[in-house]
């Protein structure tokens, strides 16, 4: 049987899903982080829970969401609250296992800016700022980056902390008392890179065909190899099936 | 007694040059309606709060209307940038304050129970703490970690699009409810635009669902399609392809101007706006039908 083809949009999406389990409460962003989700829903996680941050609980979207506060997201969903609620009651409550972030910059220990390149009173480029990612980043019990792997996003330090990883590394996290346990893993185009014992983002597994040279070449620090380095299994057919037809059939993601 | 103005009107009365304006609706319920006759009526040097500026107040920013902004989130969500808040703060010409989302609402939250601060736990990110002195730290004053904390915000004005009301401003609000209520609870003016304007039975018949109430409504204005591109659950949909085109809209001074021409000055109020918008764009908006089950509340 000939390897079935897939693009690097898919294989990132495909990735994400697998790490997530069945019955997590997800927060969840539009776009990658959602097609994540509901791949994760229709194979090995039928109970996984869509929390979205406008306010929506167990969204069950007909349609592929555009925005990040879609209709199709209320109608059919669980629950609706406000934003200080979901934020409150759900989040800084300890409520939400996963979190998804994403950013311009992705550091060395898992820091992210989203915030402004330069400098911030003077910024050379303004970008969005933190939405809600300050707070997922902290208070989701673990959490997830999905970015494609290039050297202008993976800095050894970020120009600003929109959101916090492992901050300098060691226990440097842990002394803030923060609740949760920080980014567990940030999937890109290449491969899968998790936190070492010292919070330092190491290269955990490569995807089929992808070497550790391309990975460090796209890596703004001297990347280390987990001591078992993997190789993820290709997206099967099924999966890619899935997202090709039912979750993204006019291919506005992937 | 009834507070029923048109939206001109209503403008003219309780928004002032200098004011604090929140223009409430996270993705949903956003007044772009209130935003183009604000633009229309010429008026300065207001400070924009929102938790997402939107197309809204990029439109606003770019018509010379703010001074400042006030944010969580300035991107044009899943699509690209909102070009003449980034440029503007990145030329300096456009001052801004900024919170993450849960802080900027925090404000909201506390300044809609009349306190001075809100407290949240510490994120272990400080550099926006560090770059925006109203973030503060308190102790725990039964022993606990340090708070972080945040200011009251009470706009001068808080604009709030709702599906229904009735003449005086008690209001269903269903679907995404973002920050509408504590906008309205925290604002010292309140203009209340609505979808349909409906019997005081409609709303008594349901009052779970009146998130705001009408002694914090200024006034109430009757806007069918008041949100548009931004969206009414169950009435129409976020006409997305707007959104998409935002980018090269805005792209510079020349097409902005040609898209506040065509849309804001040259037109009267949203009814000629939406005439304008054509049939065709209203009908590919409109939702199908998917009623929630009754509930009885029971008759004693």
């Amino acid at each position: 049987m000939p390897e079935p083809k897939y693009n690097a949009t898919e294989l990132m999406i495909i990735n994400a899903a697998r790490l997530l389990k069945d019955g997590d409460q997800v927060f969840v962003g539009v776009g990658i982080p959602n097609l994540a989700c509901n791949l994760a829903r229709r194979t090995h996680a039928p109970n996984l829970q869509m929390i979205y941050e406008a306010g929506i609980i167990g969204a069950r979207p007909k349609r592929l969401p555009l925005s990040i506060g879609d209709p199709t997201l209320v109608s059919g969903a669980l629950s609706v609250c406000s934003m200080f609620e979901v934020f409150s009651l759900y989040l800084q409550r300890g409520n939400i296992d996963v979190g998804f972030l994403g950013g311009a910059q992705i550091d060395q220990f898992g820091n992210i800016n989203a915030t402004v390149i330069g400098d911030y009173a003077h910024p050379k480029v303004r970008l969005p700022g933190s939405g809600g990612s300050m707070e997922i980043a902290a208070w989701a019990n673990r959490c997830y980056i999905i970015t494609p792997h290039q050297l202008r996003r993976f800095p050894a330090r970020v120009d600003f902390h929109t959101s916090a990883g492992f901050l300098e590394g060691g226990d440097a996290r842990a002394k803030t008392g923060v609740r949760g346990s920080g980014p567990q893993a940030v999937v890109t185009n290449l491969g899968i890179l998790k936190p070492d014992a010292n919070g330092e983002l190491v290269l955990a597994a490569l995807h089929p065909g992808c070497s550790f040279e391309q990975a460090q070449a796209n890596t703004g620090w001297a990347l280390k190899q987990a001591e078992e380095l993997e190789v993820t299994s290709a997206p099967t057919e099924e999966e890619l099936r899935i997202l090709r037809e039912e979750l993204d059939p006019q291919r506005i993601y992937i | 007694m009834s507070k029923l103005t048109s939206l001109s009107e209503a403008i003219h009365q309780h928004v002032h040059d200098g004011d604090l304006v929140y223009a409430a609706g996270f993705t949903h319920l956003i007044p772009f309606a209130a935003g183009h006759e604000i633009i229309r009526q010429g008026i300065k040097n207001l400070t924009l709060a929102r938790a997402t500026p939107d197309l809204i107040y990029d439109q606003m920013v770019a018509a010379g209307c703010a001074r400042k902004v006030i944010f969580s989130y300035s991107g044009n969500p899943g699509v690209g940038s909102l070009k003449w808040l980034r440029d503007g703060m990145q030329n300096g010409s456009l001052e801004w304050e900024e919170y993450s989302h849960f802080g900027m609402i925090s404000r909201l939250q506390a300044g809609a129970s009349g306190l001075p601060f809100m407290p949240m736990r510490q994120t272990g990110a400080l550099d926006l703490e560090k770059a925006n002195p109203l973030y503060r730290r308190v102790a725990d004053p039964y022993g606990g970690e340090d708070v972080v904390v945040v200011p009251a915000l009470c706009p001068d004005v808080a604009i709030v699009h709702v599906q229904r009301a009735d003449s005086e401003g008690n209001a269903h609000i269903w679907g995404i409810l973002g920050e509408q209520r504590e906008a309205a609870f925290a604002a010292k003016r309140v203009i209340l635009t609505a979808e349909e304007i409906v019997d005081a039975d409609v709303i008594r018949s349901d009052p779970n669902r009146t998130l705001i109430p009408s002694l914090v409504v200024s006034a109430v204005c009757h806007v069918p399609w008041c949100a548009h591109p931004s969206y009414t659950q169950g009435y129409y949909d976020r006409d997305n392809e707007l959104y998409l085109r935002w980018e090269e809209i805005s792209k510079d001074e020349a097409s902005m101007q040609a898209y506040l021409d065509e849309w804001v000055y040259g037109v009267k109020d949203r009814e000629e706006y939406m005439a304008k918008l054509g049939e065709d764009t209203r009908e590919r908006l409109k939702p199908g039908v998917r009623l929630s089950a009754p509930v009885n509340y029971g008759s004693y």
